[in-house]
């Protein structure tokens, strides 16, 4: 065989992965799609943010099919997580490129990738067992929306401290050596040059946090209580997009099932979204 | 005169920056101690769960634990049947991920321009099939693999749907091997006439193994830590597999059962988590190992 015959077998071959590896995430969409349009055709998009309650197991005519209070809570838990674990990681990673003595640095940095690669499971099963009682004895029941919040700032803490930290070891030298040449003291050189010419890493340092965020099961599920509810205050138990569906696809039937998968096409929405506001703001790769 | 009068201007200066030292500091101070007490809350936090579980895990650790059947509900007996199907799934998953992963590496870093149409549309997808999360997967995995194909809950449906997930981190490490290949081999190569086969397989592949092992490790630890997107596919059965068309419980799908599903079973949760940390603290090393000794770079592991 020459070489050109083998080359035009090896770059079809190549190419054919490269297909189906890229076509992966329409063939889920897809799936979605078709499995979800049983209840998008029988109960109609309108009647899952007008319904009264989510009590699906009555089928399309007698079941309720709200899942707002659900949006809800994936959205509160997010923001919160990510109201604390923003100045969290992006401190940490200041402080692990500017402020700590070289040795110490380095250990922290170590911590850090560690952190992040601790399972959800095992931050779920800390939360449920350390954490919840402990929230539990200043407000009752423990499992509740601040559980959930403070195990995802746990959880993407160290995922926005890696990308921020990714981002300062790209910035050009040159940057902190005129900072040094001016004689610019440490807060200005970070504040008043660092920060600002990172901006656009660490908004996709967010952004990846926030996706984290939402999508994670979970440790959410095992600390959040579950309760299907708009909450009023955080000491309340919730259940997100994500833990519904771990919880109810064991017994799910017909529209329930069909249900499921439209929670998880809202999913697959919001992280569309979030590459979307990363692709204008950062022109960025954000899960690259 | 004229000098007179630098002097004074000088001295003027010197004076107004002594007067402003203190709230000239401040900002300085406040900086430093935000900084440090971010860290300190981080490793606390860190520490303090490491700790928990170290405590609560050690004692329930033994040759026995590793290796017996779960009694009870896992209240009691071991882990063993859990590990060798942890084990499998990731077999499974491994052996659909890598032979992709590594051609689709490939033809992006060697056999398409970064421009043109198609690597675009590709690295893009792969970019959203790395935000998509886990249990989005698991969904997928569910329809497709246990039911549209008929594999039912199994290890096979299990490791099928680990692999998509892994697809995008194993990619990227790969790739970066490649592109850390200097462009001199592919020079000479094409000088020598080599055709692009041999150039590919005896020239890049080997200097790019590297990469495709961080890649690998990276994906192992992904896998390994992965529960949502297995409950309904590999499903929650805890006896020893037969095949790999049985059900088998991963390791983590165990540590969320024991504590969410079974009273009692705090313990031998945080033993299987110990066991977990443990085997993950261990690929991690050895992904960072390689990653440092000949790729001389730092793969992010988030």
């Amino acid at each position: 065989m020459s070489h050109s015959r083998t080359d035009a077998v090896l770059v079809g071959t190549l190419r054919a992965c490269a297909l189906l590896t890229g076509t992966l995430v329409l063939f889920i969409v897809l799936f979605l799609l078709v499995e979800s349009a049983p209840a998008l055709r029988q109960v109609g998009v309108a009647r899952f943010v007008s319904d009264t309650a989510w009590r699906p197991s009555g089928g399309a005519q007698r079941g309720q099919f709200n899942l707002l209070p659900m949006i809800v809570a994936t959205t509160l838990a997010t923001a919160g997580a990510l109201f604390l674990a923003t100045p969290l990681g992006i401190g940490s990673a200041v402080f692990a490129h500017f402020y700590a003595p070289r040795g110490l640095g380095r250990l922290f940095g170590k911590i850090i990738e560690l952190l992040a690669g601790i399972p959800s499971v095992v931050y779920g099963l800390w939360g449920l067992v350390v954490l919840a009682p402990l929230v539990a004895s200043w407000q009752p029941p423990g499992t509740s929306l601040l559980s959930a919040i403070l195990v995802l700032t746990i959880m993407i803490t160290p995922t926005i401290a890696l990308v921020a930290g990714a981002t300062f070891d790209n910035l050009p030298r040159s940057y902190l050596q005129a900072a040094a040449a001016l004689g610019l003291s440490r807060w200005r050189t970070v504040g008043g040059v660092i920060l600002p010419a990172a901006r656009s890493g660490l908004f996709t340092a967010v952004l990846l946090g926030s996706g984290r965020a939402i999508g994670e099961t979970m440790a959410v599920l095992m600390v959040a209580g579950n309760v299907v509810q708009t909450p009023h205050s955080l000491f309340q138990p919730v259940r997100t997009l994500t833990a519904n569906i771990a919880l109810e696809m064991a017994y799910a039937m017909g529209d329930h099932r069909a249900a499921l998968f439209d929670s998880g096409l809202v999913l697959m929405a919001m992280i569309a979204l979030l590459v979307g506001i990363a692709e204008v703001l950062s022109k960025g790769r954000i899960y690259g | 005169m004229v000098k007179e009068k630098a002097v004074k201007s000088q001295a003027v200066q010197f004076k107004t920056s002594e007067k402003r030292s203190i709230w000239s500091h401040l900002p300085e101070i406040i900086a430093t101690c935000a900084a440090w007490s971010a860290a300190l809350v981080v490793t606390g936090v860190f520490v303090w769960i490491l700790a928990d579980v170290v405590r609560h895990g050690i004692g329930a650790i033994s040759w026995t634990f590793l290796t017996a059947a779960p009694r009870n509900a896992g209240r009691e007996g071991g882990i063993g049947p859990i590990i060798v199907s942890t084990i499998l799934i990731l077999a499974v998953c491994m052996a659909v991920s890598v032979p992709l992963g590594v051609g689709t590496a490939v033809l992006l870093s060697e056999y398409t321009s970064p421009a043109s149409r198609f690597g675009r549309f590709v690295r893009r997808s792969l970019d959203v099939l790395a935000g998509v999360p886990s249990i989005v997967f698991g969904l997928f995995g569910n329809a497709v693999f246990c039911i549209y194909l008929g594999l039912g809950f199994s290890i096979l449906s299990g490791g099928l749907t680990l692999s998509c997930m892994v697809l995008p981190i194993l990619i990227r490490a790969t790739e970066e091997g490649f592109r850390s290949v200097p462009n001199d081999y592919r020079m000479s190569a094409a000088a020598l006439g080599m055709s692009r086969t041999s150039t590919l397989l005896q020239l890049l592949l080997p200097a790019a193994v590297p990469g495709v092992i961080v890649g690998l490790v990276l994906g192992i630890g992904r896998a390994l830590a992965e529960t949502a997107a297995l409950i309904f596919t590999s499903g929650y059965v805890d006896r020893m597999p037969g095949s790999l068309a049985d059900s088998g419980r991963s390791l983590s799908v165990h540590i969320f059962d024991l504590s969410m599903n079974v009273a009692g079973g705090d313990r031998h949760a945080y033993a299987s988590a110990l066991v977990l940390i443990m085997i993950l603290v261990a690929t991690n090393a050895i992904a960072s190992w390689t990653a440092n000794r000949w790729l001389g770079k730092r793969i992010l592991t988030a």
